[in-house]
C-alpha cells in the first residue's frame, strides 16, 4: 500500500479534450446553420428574380375609346 | 424557408440531451482510472466519435456503389453528408487521442500504425472535398466522388484493424489485448456503462447531423437549379 504510486493529476488534459470536442461540434452545427440560412436567402432572391415581370396596364386613349 | 420535419426537431433535442448525459457519465459517473488519472475520461468520447466516423465512411462507400449503379444524384447527396459528418467526428477522435497520448505516452504524436492510418484516413477525406470542389459538372462530380469514396472506404477497416494486425503501442480495450500497448486498462462496470452509452449517444448524434446535412444538400441543389433557370 505504501509503495503504490499516486494517481497523477491529468485533469488539465481531460478538460482540454472535452473543450475541444464541444468546440468542434459547436462549430460544425453553426456552419450547418449558417450555410442553411445563406442558401435560404439565395433561394428567396432567385425565386423573386424568376417571377415573371407584371404586365403593363393598358392606357386608355381617346382613339381607343372611339373604336 | 423549407418546412422542418417535427421528427428532426425532436431528434435535435434528443441528441443534445444524450450528449449531456454522456458527458455526465464520462466526467462524473465513471471512476477515475488509477494509473492515468482523469485524462482516461477522454476515452469515452474518443471511442464514440471514432466508431461513428468509421461507420460513416463505410456507409459512404455503400452510397457510392448505389450511386454508380443507379446514377441517381440522391445517393451522391447522402454520400457527401456521411463523409462530412464523419470527417468532423474523426477530427475529434484524432485530437482527443493526441491529448490522451501526451501524459500516457509522453508525446503528442508518434508514427504508430494506428495513428498513421487514422491520419491518412482523415487526409483522404479532406482530399475528397478538394476533388469535388474542382469539378463543376454535377454528374461528373458525383461519378468521380463515388469512385474516390469507394476506394477511400477501404481506409476505415484498415484503421480499425491496424491495432489488431500490426505491432503497435495503441491499446486494444475492446475484444483483445496487445502486448506492446502502453496505456491499456481494464474497464469496471461503471466504465462500461459510460462507454456503451457514449457509443449509443454518438450514433444518435451522427444520425441527427447526417439528416441535417442531407437537407442542406437538397437545398443546395435547389439553389443551383434556380441559378441555372434565372441565368438562361
Amino acid at each position: 500500500m505504501f509503495l503504490q504510486t499516486p494517481t497523477p493529476d491529468t485533469s488539465g488534459y481531460m478538460i482540454a479534450g472535452y473543450v475541444v470536442s464541444f468546440v468542434v461540434m459547436g462549430l460544425y452545427v453553426a456552419s450547418i446553420y449558417l450555410r442553411n440560412r445563406n442558401l435560404n436567402r439565395d433561394k428567396a432572391m432567385l425565386e423573386e428574380m424568376d417571377k415573371p415581370a407584371p404586365k403593363k396596364a393598358k392606357t386608355v386613349t381617346k382613339k381607343s375609346k372611339k373604336k | 424557408m423549407q418546412s422542418r420535419p417535427l421528427a428532426l426537431t425532436i431528434l435535435d433535442i434528443v441528441s443534445i440531451i444524450l450528449l449531456g448525459i454522456s458527458a455526465y457519465l464520462a466526467l462524473v459517473f465513471a471512476p477515475t482510472e488509477l494509473v492515468m488519472g482523469d485524462v482516461q475520461r477522454v476515452f469515452y468520447f474518443h471511442i464514440g466519435t471514432a466508431w461513428t466516423a468509421l461507420m460513416g465512411f463505410i456507409l459512404a462507400a455503400v452510397f457510392s456503389v448505389t450511386y454508380l449503379v443507379s446514377k441517381d444524384l440522391k445517393w451522391d447527396r447522402l454520400q457527401v453528408a456521411a463523409i462530412e459528418v464523419s470527417l468532423v467526428f474523426f477530427l475529434i477522435t484524432i485530437v482527443l487521442g493526441s491529448i490522451w497520448a501526451r501524459p500516457a505516452w509522453n508525446t503528442w504524436w508518434t508514427w504508430d500504425p494506428r495513428l498513421t492510418t487514422a491520419a491518412v484516413t482523415e487526409l483522404i477525406y479532406i482530399a475528397y472535398f478538394m476533388l469535388r470542389q474542382g469539378i463543376d459538372d454535377p454528374e461528373r462530380r458525383a461519378r468521380f466522388g463515388a469512385v474516390y469514396a469507394l476506394v477511400g472506404g477501404l481506409s476505415a477497416p484498415i484503421t480499425f484493424f491496424a491495432i489488431r494486425l500490426f505491432r503497435t503501442i495503441h491499446p486494444v480495450v475492446i475484444g483483445g489485448s496487445n502486448a506492446e500497448a502502453e496505456g491499456g486498462f481494464a474497464m469496471t462496470a461503471e466504465m462500461r456503462v459510460a462507454f456503451f452509452f457514449a457509443l449509443f449517444a454518438f450514433t444518435v448524434i451522427f444520425i441527427d447531423l447526417f439528416w441535417n446535412r442531407i437537407r442542406l444538400g437538397e437545398l443546395q441543389e435547389k439553389v443551383e437549379q434556380l441559378k441555372l433557370k434565372v441565368t438562361l
